[in-house]
């Protein structure tokens, strides 16, 4: 059993709730690096998902895990309280990120994607990497971990899609702006929605500049034993758990990718529809 | 219940077998196992041979002739006992052992007529005795020495219990969140009801093993950090667990699943009972399973229990396929449809991303190859299709990397397999030990359990040598 330590609602705009929590699993606390995740199952009954390590706190021991509400594991996630225990936490899993030293790296986040990009952007930055962080958003309400994003970083912009905040677009407006200006950009690291990071993507290709992207596959197991994370990068099947989550998004089959992720999407209505939220989230 | 396997006059007692409408609409146990009469009349049936051939047909030499002697004396509490010199796990193996190519392609009364049908007395005292009070260890002189076991399959189950015996201090370490490795996962309910596992893993918990899932070496714990925690010795079962695929056109649709994810989605995470259990899996009406060893049956009867038609599509003849007779009988008297001699050459699917079809070519038997199994060859222009919703390849597994990819000194073969003396399980690193599926490739429970064994007793000698 492991303990919830903390939990904090970091938006909440009634169907995109995103909760942050605090795991008690020294082990993993101690192992993880940059890129790495964790599988979790609340309960007996529960599904096994994958969500990114956010942070870690070696002398409380706390993992920090932010998952946005979507489905039906996420949304129980989001009704534990600090003092409650989850059933079973493993991990660190996946391949670690080795990034450059000293390099000028642009982190853009879309959507849930924030999270996850986190702990890359505190680790470039400490590493004394030029940090230029990009963080998009359909709305200003949604926006997370501005805050923490700002301080680890050398350069930040927002984009939302309605313009409440920051630059009225896409994260590809600013990221296209910058080439544009002719800044020199040595590595982008997107994490968010496919269609963004297959956009980011599309861009890049166009000026050679290397970009790596993490894939949110449906998983299992998380352990390489099942092939559920199949994802095809430059015509061979890789599985995201062990070769990933991060892969050269200049090879990635983002539509597979995308097909794959909308395999179940009936049943999971189905489940929550039994649960009683009717698949609109409001259930709390 | 139906009593399937007539008995010819002096042929083997029949196992009354769940009837087959009962069984495609549940996850039951097929086989329900001999009553008391029939176990007895049996074991009557053996010869009590000197020179008992049966044996040394058994990967872990159990006293076949003492037990079954036992059976026939209706000293049950006894026979369990003698199986339980060599072999931790009975119930498990009496209902999955490939018994008819082990010890009882042996048995002298085989000649002649059928023989003895150890693998169903043993089921048989097993789950007599699992009611009953077990055995317990008593460690007056606590070794106090610790050793981790990696992996609670077959084979890591079978050296905890060893090594616990011998009084070490056990830990083992599980990934999954259940132990139990492939009796878990893998095989269905319906083969081998998972509460025997459990019972089992429970007895280990008793005779004071310490289980701790959701630890997985290679990640959670490394084996050196496992070292400098005061652990002297271990042992890696990490299994055959990384599916193959066909490398053919369309395999990643939607649809499309290892056998592995399948039998995990239903077995150990109970899709089956979707949305109370809320792992979801994909069937639909028409099911294919590529392959047809043990995992390709159990693929396609699981798939039959959720409702769905279901063919096995294999390269070869019938004659050639790897999975146990029995299982292939049952598979056939639950309907499932057999297409021999037919190659997958391509999926393909819908504008959605779903698997729709599979186009095979007829094959036909050549020279033998050097396995000895006739050579299959395509016929020109016999391309078919075949419509489905989904797809299960069971084509075999390699070895899960996590371990050896975090322990590069760790000397492994061309295929990722861990390069062990055979003696005494040890690998290229001292202290650490190694068996079961990670060492052979996929092979069987018995196999596995065999191999954890004679590690433990490697651990134990390297144990005494070191002091
Ligand atoms: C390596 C990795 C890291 C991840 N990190 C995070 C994270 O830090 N925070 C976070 O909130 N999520 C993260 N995810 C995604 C997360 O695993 C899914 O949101 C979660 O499994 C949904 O479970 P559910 O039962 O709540 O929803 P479900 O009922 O399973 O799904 C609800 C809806 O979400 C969609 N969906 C399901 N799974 C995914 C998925 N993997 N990605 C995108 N959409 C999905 C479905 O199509 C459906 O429409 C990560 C995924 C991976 C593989
Ligand atoms: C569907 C199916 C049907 C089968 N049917 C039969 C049959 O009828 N008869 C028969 O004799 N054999 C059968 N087999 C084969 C048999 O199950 C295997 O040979 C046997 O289970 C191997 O045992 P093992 O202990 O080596 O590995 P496994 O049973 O594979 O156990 C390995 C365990 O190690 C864990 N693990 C892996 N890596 C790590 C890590 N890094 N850290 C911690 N834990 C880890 C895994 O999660 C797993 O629980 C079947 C196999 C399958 C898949
Ligand atoms: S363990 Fe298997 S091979 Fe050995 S006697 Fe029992 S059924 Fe036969
Ligand atoms: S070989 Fe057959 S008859 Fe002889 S002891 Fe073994 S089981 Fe009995
Ligand atoms: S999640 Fe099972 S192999 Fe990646």
């Amino acid at each position: 059993m492991f303990k919830v330590l903390r939990k904090k609602v970091l938006s909440d705009t009634g169907n995109d709730r995103v909760v942050l929590l605090d795991i008690e699993a020294p082990l993993v606390a101690k192992k993880h690096q940059p890129g790495h995740f964790i599988m979790l199952r609340i309960d007996e009954k529960g599904e096994r998902i994958p969500l990114t390590i956010a942070d870690t706190n070696l002398e409380t021991g706390a993992v920090t895990i932010i998952a946005q509400e979507v489905g039906i594991t996420s949304k129980q996630l989001g009704r534990l309280e600090a003092g409650d225990y989850i059933l079973d936490f493993v991990g660190p899993l996946g391949q670690a990120a080795h990034y450059p030293e000293h390099k000028h790296v642009v982190c853009i986040g879309g959507g849930l994607g924030v999270a996850p990009l986190y702990p890359e952007v505190k680790h470039l930055h400490e590493i004394d990497s030029h940090v230029t962080t990009i963080i998009g958003a359909r709305t200003k309400e949604i926006l997370i971990l501005e805050e923490e994003m700002r301080k680890h970083s050398h350069q930040f912009y927002v984009a939302t899609d309605d313009g409440s905040y920051g630059t009225k677009g896409f994260v590809t407006t600013v990221l296209q702006q910058m080439i544009d200006d002719q800044q020199p950009v040595d590595l982008v690291i997107a994490i968010g929605p496919i269609p963004m990071m297959k956009a980011v993507a599309n861009l890049t290709r166009q000026y050679n500049i290397k970009t790596l992207v993490s894939l949110n596959s449906l998983m299992v197991d998380g352990t390489g034993m099942c092939g559920a994370c199949r994802v095809t990068v430059g015509g061979e099947t890789k599985f995201t758990c062990i070769d990933g989550p991060e892969f050269d998004g200049h090879l990635v089959d983002f539509d597979e990718q995308m097909r794959r992720l909308n395999m179940y999407k009936d049943k999971e209505k189905s489940a929550l529809a039994l649960e009683g939220c009717g698949g609109v989230g409001r259930c709390h | 219940m139906s009593l399937n396997n007539q008995s010819k006059l002096g042929g083997r007692q029949p196992m009354s077998l769940l009837e087959d409408q009962l069984r495609i609409s549940g996850f039951g146990e097929v086989a329900l196992g001999y009553t008391e009469e029939q176990a007895i009349a049996e074991a009557k049936r053996c010869l009590q041979c000197k020179k008992p051939l049966c044996q040394q047909g058994c990967p872990v030499n159990i006293d076949i002739k003492d037990f079954i002697g036992l059976i026939a004396e209706g000293k049950f509490s006894e026979a369990c006992e003698k199986i339980k010199e060599k072999n931790s796990l009975p119930a498990v193996c009496g209902r999955v052992c490939p018994q008819e190519e082990q010890c009882e392609i042996k048995c002298i009364v085989g000649i002649k007529g059928e023989a003895v049908a150890i693998g169903r007395l043993e089921r048989f005292v097993a789950d007599h005795v699992m009611s009953m009070e077990r055995e317990k260890v008593d460690c007056a002189i606590q070794a106090g020495k610790k050793v981790a076991v990696v992996g609670s399959g077959p084979a890591g189950l079978a050296c905890a219990s060893e090594l616990a015996k011998l009084c070490y201090d056990v830990t083992m370490y599980e990934a999954f969140h259940e132990p139990g490795g492939v009796l878990m996962y893998g095989i269905p309910q319906f083969r081998l009801p998972k509460e025997i596992v459990k019972e089992e893993v429970e007895f280990l918990r008793q005779i004071g093993v310490k289980i701790e899932c959701n630890v997985i070496i290679g990640k959670t714990l490394t084996i050196d950090d496992l070292f400098a925690m005061g652990f002297e010795a271990v042992f890696l079962g990490t299994g055959a667990g990384l599916p193959y695929f066909l490398g053919i056109e369309g395999e990643n649709l939607n649809g499309v699943y290892s056998a592995n994810e399948f039998l995990t989605r239903v077995n150990l995470m109970r899709a089956y009972k979707f949305p109370e259990y809320r792992t979801p899996v994909h069937v639909g009406n028409r099911v294919a399973v590529v392959g047809a060893g043990n995992v390709a049956m159990d693929a396609a009867r699981t798939a039959k229990r959720l409702g769905a038609e279901v063919h096995i599509i294999y390269r070869r003849s019938e004659e050639e396929m790897p999975a146990r007779k029995e299982e292939i009988e049952h598979a056939k008297e639950e309907e499932i449809q057999f297409q021999t001699l037919s190659n997958p050459l391509r999926l393909i699917g819908d504008d959605k991303g779903y698997v729709t079809g599979i186009v095979c070519e007829k094959m036909e038997l050549g020279e033998p190859d050097s396995s000895g199994r006739r050579r299959p060859q395509p016929i020109p222009n016999s391309e078919f299709t075949i419509d489905i919703d989904t797809l299960v390849v069971a084509v075999g597994q390699g070895p899960n990397p996590i371990v050896t990819q975090a322990t590069p000194e760790l000397q492994v073969n061309k295929w990722g397999n861990i390069i062990v003396d055979e003696q005494t399980g040890a690998t290229s690193i001292p202290g650490v030990y190694a068996g079961g599926d990670v060492v052979t490739g996929a092979a069987t429970v018995i196999k596995a359990m065999g191999a954890g064994k004679i590690a433990a007793v490697g651990i134990h000698d390297y144990l005494i040598a070191k002091e």
